[in-house]
């Protein structure tokens, strides 16, 4: 083992200094390193076995995973924070450059990335309606109807469409302008130029309604299993002390269900922080930016302009914003459902 | 039973009308609903049999309003009268969806693999490494289900273009098994968690080890929840595309990345659009209506205590 944390140790020494051209035995490309990791890795799981017995082969049971996670999140991370903090743009010449905090303060004065911050937080509260609507569906799903299988499948079906695939499906074809059905359908209702994608605020609401389609059953799924893990009795004791329907509902029905509902619109929120294909195929951010999200705002920097530098930047800032964002929406949600039971 | 008889004097109570109404309502609400969920489906794949004049029309029923036709599935060169004859779309086609397959295949097993040990481990034994207990390793775990893609993609950009794992499938098969990693180990520990541990303290008075109890004993228990762990990782990334459109160009690509690739050329060749997304979806939808019991389980497990 400790000859593998040498090996490792050694190779990561070699090709630094091969690359910072000290001396010329090297590989050239950084793959040797990633293999002496595996192999230290290994050398670690056996090592563990060896010396610590039993302990060692429980602890053998996480080390994969471990060691995976961290090789692939933290070294990234890192890597992540120090680009942010360099001028490199792949297409230029020059290589990179450490500029310090120029990309931060680019990033404060960028309106396009703090529109696109903007719109994170209505597509963010889009979820909200998504959740009406699945807690609707679910509902129905529970209720007692024939075929529910049959309707189950159909209802859980957007959810297995890769979103690109939906994104031409529905935004491409159906909403086209000229001949899609959603479009003719609009124009008979009355709205004689059912530009989906033109107006800023429409657009915004095609690219929800595009996103709401493909995830609402995943919500609606977590919620009928909560309806379902419901106890009956509770229910039948409410209807016999004469409540409606109504009253049930509000009374009984959705406070029980509160937890399971918190899980699934939080998981619901954590998706949607990444929400990126729809927008880049459909609108691909337009028209002028208005539909970014900052994912997809960030792959335009890249695509667009090779800024590396500059993108890491913002990317680290939303990871930054995201985290706090989301410890304070744990935090009160657990505080709401405590609360309330 | 007891259950049914108070559902009867409950529909008993009930005005006739009242119930027939509210009949009307739920069939009426989940017809329009499948509705909406079909209709996309159902439009994609009679698009693919259109001919221009059907789509600016807006012909929507084959046979009546339309004259079917392979036109698009031609263009694909996986119509009857194609499928013989060399097409390089249809090469194109097979390649990139082999690509989808190993990758997700590939990932999805790795992260079953390492998920499962790791979860096993955390629902069994108490670790701690320097300051880490249980909670804040499964915690980390979790927790990077909030990463956004974008934040590891430049990095990765950078880095496995160092390594020289870019465009290749093994570095979509490794960033992928990241992605789903901490879905896997959620379900499965929910999994292990409803396994009694008097059974693996059975197989160990028995005198088998720690790693053969897991495998003899557990791992046959657990293994629809592995399936059902498999399959929601496959779905996952099998529709991933910002890796994929960002970390591959020409070998690796995958299905989305082709679908959107096409998507880009604004010409109206809705026909061959229209099967191109149909091929796509159609392995998944199978997937779908074939295995959704265990979809299910994947999605619900940890939401209900």
């Amino acid at each position: 083992m400790a000859a593998a944390t040498l090996g490792l140790l050694a190779t990561i020494l070699v090709q630094i200094l091969y690359k910072s051209e000290v001396d010329t035995i090297g590989f050239d490309t950084w793959r040797p390193v990633v293999y002496a990791y595996v192999l230290w890795g290994v050398a670690l799981g056996i090592g563990q076995v060896l010396t610590r017995g039993e302990d060692g082969q429980r602890a053998l049971f996480l080390l994969p995973a471990l060691l995976f996670t961290i090789a692939m999140v933290i070294f990234p991370t890192l890597f992540g924070f120090y680009i942010a903090l360099t001028d490199w743009n792949l297409s230029s010449f020059s290589g990179r450059r450490f500029n310090g905090l120029d990309n931060f303060w680019q990033m404060l004065g960028d309106p396009y990335y703090r529109n696109a911050l903007f719109n994170m937080v209505l597509y963010v509260l889009a979820v909200l309606v998504e959740y009406v609507i699945a807690f609707g569906l679910a509902l129905l799903l529970n209720a007692q109807i024939r075929a529910r299988k049959f309707f189950r499948v159909v209802f859980l079906m957007p959810l297995m469409l890769s979103p690109v695939a939906v994104s031409w499906m529905i935004g491409k074809s159906l909403m086209e302008y000229r001949f899609g059905p959603a479009a003719t359908l609009a124009r008979h209702l009355g709205w004689d130029n059912p530009a989906f994608f033109s107006d800023p605020i429409i657009a915004r609401i095609s690219i929800m309604i595009l996103d709401a389609w493909t995830f609402i059953p995943f919500m609606m799924i977590m919620l009928l299993a909560g309806l379902q893990a419901m106890s009956r009795e509770v229910l039948e004791a409410a209807r016999v002390d004469g409540a409606t329907t109504w009253q049930t509902f509000w009374q009984v029905t959705f406070p029980l269900m509160l937890p399971v509902s918190v899980t699934a619109v939080i998981l619901r929120i954590i998706f949607k922080l990444k929400l990126a294909d729809i927008i880049i195929t459909v609108t691909s951010g337009g028209p002028g930016g208005a539909t970014d999200s900052v994912s997809s705002f960030i792959y335009r920097e890249y695509r667009d302009r090779s800024n590396v530098g500059y993108g890491t930047m913002l990317a680290m800032a939303y990871l930054v914003i995201i985290v706090v964002f989301v410890t304070w929406l744990l935090k009160l949600a657990n505080r709401f459902v405590r609360n309330v039971n | 039973m007891s259950v049914q008889t108070t559902e009867y004097t409950v529909s008993e109570i009930r005005s006739p009308a009242s119930f027939i109404t509210s009949r009307v309502f739920i069939y009426g609400a989940l017809v329009f609903w499948a509705l909406i969920c079909l209709f996309p489906i159902y439009w994609t794949i009679t698009t693919s049999f259109k001919s221009a004049v059907d789509v600016t029309q807006g012909h929507l029923i084959p046979f009546v309003d339309f004259q079917p036709d392979w036109k698009g599935w031609r263009s694909l060169g996986l119509s009857p009268d194609s499928i013989f004859q060399t097409s390089t779309v249809r090469d194109e086609f097979f390649k990139r969806f082999m690509n989808s397959v190993i990758t997700s295949v590939g990932a999805s097993s790795l992260a079953i693999v390492i998920g499962s040990l790791a979860a096993y481990g955390l629902t069994r034994y108490r670790y701690k490494f320097a300051w880490f207990k249980n909670e804040d390793i499964s915690f980390f775990f979790l927790s990077q289900l909030i990463l956004p893609p974008v934040v590891l993609a430049l990095p990765f950009l950078v880095l496995y273009r160092e390594v020289g794992l870019l465009d290749t499938r093994i570095g979509l098969v490794l960033l992928y098994t990241l992605m789903v990693l901490p879905i896997v180990i959620w379900i499965m520990r929910d999994q292990f968690n409803s396994i009694p541990v008097e059974l693996e303290e059975a197989a160990l008075v028995d005198g088998l080890s720690i790693w053969g109890a897991f495998f003899r004993i557990v791992m046959p228990i657990a293994l629809p929840g592995m399936v059902a762990a498999f399959i929601l990782a496959m779905v996952l990334c099998w529709n991933e595309y910002f890796f994929a459109a960002l970390l591959t160009s020409t070998d690796a690509k995958t299905i989305p990345v082709m679908v959107a690739s096409q998507t880009g050329s604004q010409g109206i060749n809705w026909w061959s659009m229209a099967a191109l997304a149909t091929a796509a979806i159609a392995p998944l939808a199978v997937i779908g209506i074939a295995l959704e019991r265990y979809l299910i389980m994947g999605m619900t497990a940890g939401a209900v205590k």
